[in-house]
């Protein structure tokens, strides 16, 4: 049967079990809204492309589906880009359709002509010009199976205005085959059987998970792996969530502003066991001094993270699921009992670190930050899902929430995008409607993409926004006190932000105010009982800190503690 | 000894190792450009580049001659298997293979010069494939050994002009490049 380019699109989006669409529409994209007007899908109007991508980007990360964003040519399509970029560098699986001048345009300079396949090329994991109708089906088809296989990533698909007009026979490819194209994994045997080897001589074993165990959908079986061996976990930030946060062997996470035991154990450590995180910066701090004394196995999909950083002693490429559940049914046939027993030292020595520094800060008479996150976990038990913005209230809500299950802590790791996590929190509310979403944010974060209070309020999404409000761009400001003699160039907001209990009034959305200790958990509990939109302004210490703090290039043991 | 044809992203370190990378690559637009754009993203140097269309027209080969310690050809290799219109990648290095560049050299020729640079040709088994009123247009083909040492010869005669292909390398023995391993 013949379908236009448009109608093909839809069938396509079916076939794929797309439920949800973030979309803005535009002069070369119309045809195809013409059509998805009265297409199946729940669609998402936002109020600025690049929030149509973190949205997307919420949403995939909660659900653990594809995220799919329609936007026009042009700076519809440039607008993307940040969003692209963020979930390039988190590996989130997002399909971006751009609407494109028609193809005998391209390259004259049209009106809202833009070179989107070239712009996005080094920050998808692949992307499409569609120069002929007859490659339509075959490419989405593509598209999304690349998106979501393998280490996933966003995928962008540009479609001339021609081409969403034009009229072909549909038939739809049931399968993909991309010669250059097939991930590994199943782990090799002989590595796992190797890895095996080298755990069970350890004495001081440490997991050190990452955002592949999420997207992977392997948090049981590490769970499984270290409750069975007594092996401590420490996250990344991409990480959490992948491991429960109260569990006694969880050591939180490390890094920059990790825990005081989880940086001290990566020193410390005879063997780091590396799933699916990939030896970032922000991670190991100075290379050379990075697990000094560890060898490192390192298991994970892509490839090129293996021995990128740090070289890896044991490498096993695959999937994070397969391998660490084909370790534990290997598991089965050792005697571990003794080699439990044999870490009793290591977890003490942890104990002992715990003992002399744990997360801590001393609330006075102005709000601090941290009792905000605290009173959230304690209301919530670590049930809802939280996004955050990018400096000093990311970090705080991922040192002092304790995230119980995958998938309810969505931040931008990588790329670290401020205006991520209102879209964000608007994606996910999409994708569980019952579900308690919070954005952490801050007062300079929210400015970035707070006009999506208008998406939230228009869908009746009842997502919770908490602005730690110190009148700084916080973690700028921490870091000129630090290494710029407290010189606070262009860092400060205090005074000349809107008041944001009126900006959410304006939105349509409630707006509630917190500027004493004692008001924080009466106003929390009053905004979770709201089924609206809600931004909560949380007045606090300017001149808080985030602590530990590991300087930029130093060892982990470095740590500022106060 | 550096001439004008050598593509570098990034600095050009003489102690890192050669490596002939050769490729099989989906014959479409942007292909050139993803490889391209991966070397120069992440820092890597191209030495020099060529591509053409193989027996299949819905495949291209490439030759890259690139430098680096082992652990940046190790992430070159790797990231270039990473691009999905990327099938097959093989570093020649660790192989016994033949590798071979076409020049084109466009050399003074006066009453004085013009025996010893048909001299000169003859023993390198070039030829002459123009003749102007002070030039000689000089074709050779050859590793890039016999290339630098012919153009060490003829560099104190006068060149007006160098154009070089670049090198084409292929691996010794019967297996072609989708059997080897």
């Amino acid at each position: 049967m013949k379908k236009t380019g448009s109608q093909i699109i839809v069938e396509c989006l079916k076939k794929e079990g797309v439920d949800t669409l973030f979309n803005y529409p535009g002069g070369a994209v119309l045809p195809l809204f013409d059509e998805l007007g009265s297409a199946p899908f729940r669609q998402v109007l936002v109020r600025h492309e690049q929030a149509a991508v973190h949205a997307a980007d919420g949403y995939a990360r909660a659900s653990g589906k594809v995220g799919v964003v329609v936007v026009t040519s042009g700076p519809g399509a440039t607008n993307t880009v940040t969003g692209i970029a963020t979930a390039y560098m988190d590996s989130i699986p997002i399909a971006i359709l751009t609407g494109q001048i028609p193809t005998s345009l391209i390259g004259n300079d049209a009106f809202q002509e833009a070179d989107i396949v070239g712009i996005t090329r080094p920050c998808t994991k692949h992307n499409y010009l569609v120069k002929e109708i007859k490659d339509l089906s075959r490419i989405l088809k593509e598209a999304f199976y690349i998106a979501r296989s393998g280490r996933p990533g966003p995928v962008l698909i540009d479609l001339p205005k021609d081409i969403l007009v034009d009229s072909a026979e549909f038939k739809y490819p049931e399968k993909v085959s991309i010669r250059g194209y097939r991930p590994t994994l199943e782990g090799h045997p002989g590595q796992i059987q190797r890895a095996i080897h080298l755990i069970l001589k350890s004495k001081r074993p440490l997991l050190y998970v990452g955002g592949g165990i999420i997207s992977s959908n392997a948090s049981k079986e590490l769970f499984h792996l270290s409750e069975k061996l007594g092996i401590p976990v420490t996250m990344t930030l991409m990480g959490l969530g992948g491991f429960p946060g109260n569990h006694s062997l969880s050591l939180g996470m490390l890094g920059m502003h990790g825990t005081y035991r989880a940086n001290m154990a990566v020193m410390e450590s005879d063997l780091l066991i590396a799933v699916g995180a990939r030896f970032d910066d922000r991670v190991t701090g100075k290379l050379e001094s990075f697990a000094p004394q560890a060898k490192v196995i390192h298991i994970d999909i892509d490839p090129t993270s293996i021995s990128k950083n740090v070289r890896v002693d044991l490498p096993i490429v695959g999937d994070c699921k397969r391998i660490l559940s084909k370790i534990l049914s290997l598991l089965e046939k050792e005697e571990t009992h003794s080699f439990r027993e044999g870490l009793h030292k290591w977890h003490r020595q942890i104990e002992n670190w715990k003992a002399i520094y744990d997360m801590n800060y001393q609330q006075e008479q102005i709000i601090k930050p941290q009792y905000v996150i605290e009173k959230m976990d304690e209301l919530t038990g670590g049930e809802a899902i939280l996004t955050t913005e990018v400096g000093q209230n990311q970090m705080w809500a991922a040192q002092y929430y304790k995230y119980l299950k995958p998938r309810t802590f969505l931040t931008s790791g990588g790329l670290g995008t401020m205006g991520y996590g209102l879209p964000a929190a608007i994606g996910a509310q999409v994708a569980f409607p019952n579900r308690l979403v919070i954005g952490i944010s801050g007062d300079g974060s929210f400015q970035m993409n707070s006009q999506e209070l208008a998406t939230a309020v228009q869908y009746r999404l009842p997502i919770k926004v908490a602005i730690l409000n110190n009148g700084y761009l916080g973690m700028v400001r921490q870091w000129q006190e630090f290494f710029y003699g407290k010189r606070y160039a262009s860092s400060s907001l205090e005074g000349v932000s809107p008041d944001f209990v009126k900006l959410a009034e304006a939105y349509g959305a409630v707006g509630l105010r917190a500027t004493k200790p004692e008001e924080v958990v009466p106003v929390l509990k009053k905004a979770f009982s709201i089924p609206e939109p809600v931004v909560i302004d949380f007045v606090i210490d300017p001149e808080e800190n985030v602590y530990p703090m590991v300087p930029a290039g130093e060892p982990l043991n470095q740590m500022r503690l106060v | 000894m550096e001439f004008i044809w050598s593509l570098e992203f990034g600095d050009w370190n003489l102690i890192n190792m050669r490596h002939v990378i050769t490729l099989l690559v989906e014959n479409e637009f942007g292909v050139l450009a993803r490889i391209a754009g991966l070397f120069s993203g992440r820092g890597f140097n191209i030495e020099c580049l060529s591509v053409a269309e193989t027996l299949d027209p819905a495949v291209s080969t490439m030759t890259i001659v690139t430098r680096g310690d082992d652990q940046i050809i190790e992430q070159v290799l790797k990231q270039l298997n990473k691009l999905i219109p990327v099938i097959k990648v093989v570093d020649l290095i660790d192989k016994d293979f033949v590798e071979r560049e076409m020049i084109l050299v466009k050399v003074l020729a006066t009453e004085k010069t013009r025996e010893e640079i048909l001299r000169i040709v003859d023993i390198f088994r070039g030829k002459v494939i123009d003749v102007g009123a002070k030039t000689y247009t000089i074709e050779i083909t050859g590793d890039e050994k016999k290339i630098d040492a012919l153009l060490s010869l003829l560099k104190p005669l006068g060149i007006k002009e160098l154009v070089r292909t670049g090198r084409v390398a292929m691996s010794r023995g019967s297996k072609a490049m989708t059997e080897l391993t």
